[in-house]
């Protein structure tokens, strides 16, 4: 079990963080395919800011930001976005991944791709953030899931 | 249209079936199978036709995102890939088939979880087969390598315990393949397995190549149960399962040995491992060794299972004996076997979980005439696989050890041709062990019958269910089919992927 923290300040000050780091995991995704960073590394920054709140406000209050349950799902989701993104461009008439292709009216290539390796960091990041609390979980309760 | 698209939707549509049957399966449990068993459908379809592709138009290779390799991923659909892979993924359809029903009796709740993980681990498999790129290769081996441990873990009590070390073992395996990667790539500057290739030969005095040739050899050796690496694979085909061993035993390693082909002779060459730095010596040896060494462990077995699983260990040495031989004849040989090994297994373990399906234990000495009585398919096919086991002709066992002895003598080394009959006998021990039980004992009857009135009651001992039956029928089927037209396969296959140079 997860037990909720004692230290008022750690609690406070924990709180106070998680939304400043979400917010740089959301740069870090959706910059990621101009600057250094990407959809692993945001993923990891969403999973650790809800690690932090699962160990300091403790598991209670960390299921309103992010329930046990939904972890599981939540991971397949990620993947199956980046999955379906490449087979998207398939259907569009491209190979498997080329972004160009993708079925979307009115726009570019260039900006196609550029949507195409959003969306496909966006489901890495999903996939990422929802692993590392999965395994978190796991781990805490001791038990498997069925 | 879609037929360019054959490479990747081998590994795609297995991908996406996990995606879409495991969260469906949680809202409605029937729905998981049907998807499932489609996925594998379209793969499967998808592999036919792009053998067909291959042997009429040539190979052809498939630019992921369209980027150009060496700087893109592609994925290479020659002679060799398209056999392996349709190889793959047809083993794992007839297997998808045949765990419905015995899902249901051993795993009832964990179905959903099962079908995903199995469709994960073929798209491992098939991925590993047809892709171009050594470290797509290696994102596709911890793929199919962690599937399998989750396949082998939801097995009996004891299966945790044989998971975890085949954890840790296999970790360890790829590990290695993964350093000498890394090695091979800061000497090349490519990850290309045909970019690599054309690099190699100018580095043939640097030493790091030969560093990272040692060390891809002995991860994916790992991964293949070569010889003295063996030792996570009793244990785990054991307890895992009868349908983990049934996706584990006939594929599972012989992808790996199909990686190690491609390493040796496309990416460093027949010249580099034969001549310059003669590692297929030191293969070949430990594959003679682990021919004798696992036929002879096969025979102190007292459950059937294991003993099948000391079996892979010798067979896998075939098909390493074959690979270390280096030459035409030894190619053919290996080739031929993991075709005809991944058929002969697949049949063993599938008579294997019908008998535990009706019996609840596959262990030897409680074997009887009663069983063959009240199981005749099932019999027969294990008798028809044992003898291909065995290599009697004209079952197809016999034409790939046939080869590997040509190819042996070819190479002027005769200790392998007593090697290889010497195991042929062993082989003989141990399967007719079986096969006396089964149809030979008289005297046993009566005592038998008696003995087992409750027993016979209990578990209402009758032929498997139709959706067991069928698939296991398939396998035995083709172990005599692909015997009598191992001429047709060997020509028209297996002769045009020869290496250059080999």
């Amino acid at each position: 079990m997860v037990k909720k923290s004692s230290s008022i300040i750690v609690g406070i000050v924990s709180r106070a963080i998680v939304p400043f780091i979400q917010l740089f995991a959301l740069y870090v995704i959706v910059h990621g395919h101009s600057s250094p960073g990407g959809g692993f590394q945001g993923g990891a920054l969403l999973g650790a800011s809800i690690l932090l709140l699962r160990l300091t406000v403790g598991r209670e209050g960390s299921e309103l930001v992010f329930p046990e349950r939904m972890g599981t799902p939540m991971s397949g989701f990620g993947v199956f976005i980046y999955a379906f993104v490449g087979v998207a461009a398939m259907i569009g008439g491209g190979v498997y991944l080329n972004y160009a292709f993708l079925p979307i009216g009115g726009m570019q290539p260039a900006e196609l791709r550029s949507l195409g390796i959003l969306l496909v960091e966006t489901g890495v990041g999903i996939g990422v953030m929802a692993t590392m609390i999965v395994i978190f979980d796991d781990i805490a309760k001791g038990n498997f899931h069925d | 249209m879609i037929w360019e698209h054959f490479p990747a939707l081998i590994p795609i549509s297995l991908l996406l079936g996990a995606l879409i049957s495991a969260p469906l399966g949680i809202w409605k449990r029937f729905v998981s199978y049907p998807i499932a068993l489609t996925a594998v459908g379209i793969s499967f379809t998808s592999a036919i036709v792009a053998l067909i592709y291959v042997l009429n138009e040539g190979s052809y290779s498939y630019h992921l995102g369209g980027w150009f390799p060496p700087i893109g991923i592609e994925y290479v659909i020659d002679p060799l890939s398209s056999f392996v892979v349709l190889i793959v993924v047809g083993v794992g359809f007839f297997v998808m088939i045949y765990s419905h029903r015995s899902l249901q009796d051993e795993l009832s709740m964990k179905e959903v979880q099962f079908h995903a993980v199995a469709l994960l681990y073929l798209a491992g498999l098939s991925g590993m087969v047809v892709t171009g790129d050594l470290f797509n290769l290696y994102v596709f081996l911890e793929i199919a390598s962690l599937s399998a441990y989750a396949l082998v873990a939801v097995g009996e009590k004891r299966a945790t315990f044989s998971a975890f070390r085949y954890l840790m073992l296999g970790t360890i395996g790829a590990s290695f393949y993964l350093l000498g990667l890394g090695y091979l790539y800061l000497v090349t500057g490519s990850l290309n397995m045909a970019d690599i290739a054309k690099i190699i030969p100018m580095l043939h005095e640097n030493t790091l190549v030969a560093v990272a040739l040692a060390l891809m050899v002995v991860g994916i050796g790992l991964k293949m149960a070569l010889f003295p690496l063996h030792l996570w694979l009793p244990d785990a085909y054991t307890y895992a399962p009868s349908v983990g061993s049934a996706y584990l035993a006939p594929i599972g390693t012989k992808v790996s040995a199909y990686v190690l082909i491609r390493i040796l002779f496309t990416v460093f060459q027949p010249h580099y491992v034969e001549e310059v730095f003669p590692i297929t010596t030191i293969i070949v040896w430990l594959s003679a060794t682990g021919i004798i060494v696992g036929s002879i462990m096969a025979i102190a077995q007292k459950e059937l299972k294991r003993m099948l699983a000391y079996s892979s260990v010798a067979q896998i040495g075939y098909i390493g004996l074959g690979i270390g031989l280096a030459n035409p004849l030894g190619f053919i040989g290996a080739v031929l076997h993991i075709l005809n090994h991944a058929m002969m297994k697949a049949a063993l373990f599938l008579v294997s979980g019908n008998l535990r399906y009706r019996f609840g234990s596959t262990d030897i000495s409680h074997f009887n005439q009663k069983m063959r009585i009240a199981m005749p398919w099932t019999s027969a096919v294990f008798a028809v696989a044992s003898l291909s086991m065995i290599g009697i002709p004209p079952t197809a066992g016999f034409f790939s050890k046939w080869y590997l002895v040509l190819g042996s003598i070819d190479s002027g080394n005769w200790f392998f041709v007593v090697v290889i009959a010497l195991s042929s006998l062993l082989n003989a021990v141990y399967f007719f062990r079986v096969l006396e039980k089964m149809y030979l004992v008289r005297q046993a009857e009566h005592v038998s019958l008696d003995a087992d009135k409750s027993f016979h009651k209990e578990f209402k001992v009758k032929e498997a269910p139709i959706s067991m039956l069928i698939p296991t029928l398939i396998f035995g089927a083709a172990v005599i089919v692909l015997g009598l037209l191992n001429a047709l396969i060997v020509n028209n296959i297996i002769k045009i992927a020869i290496p250059n140079g080999l």
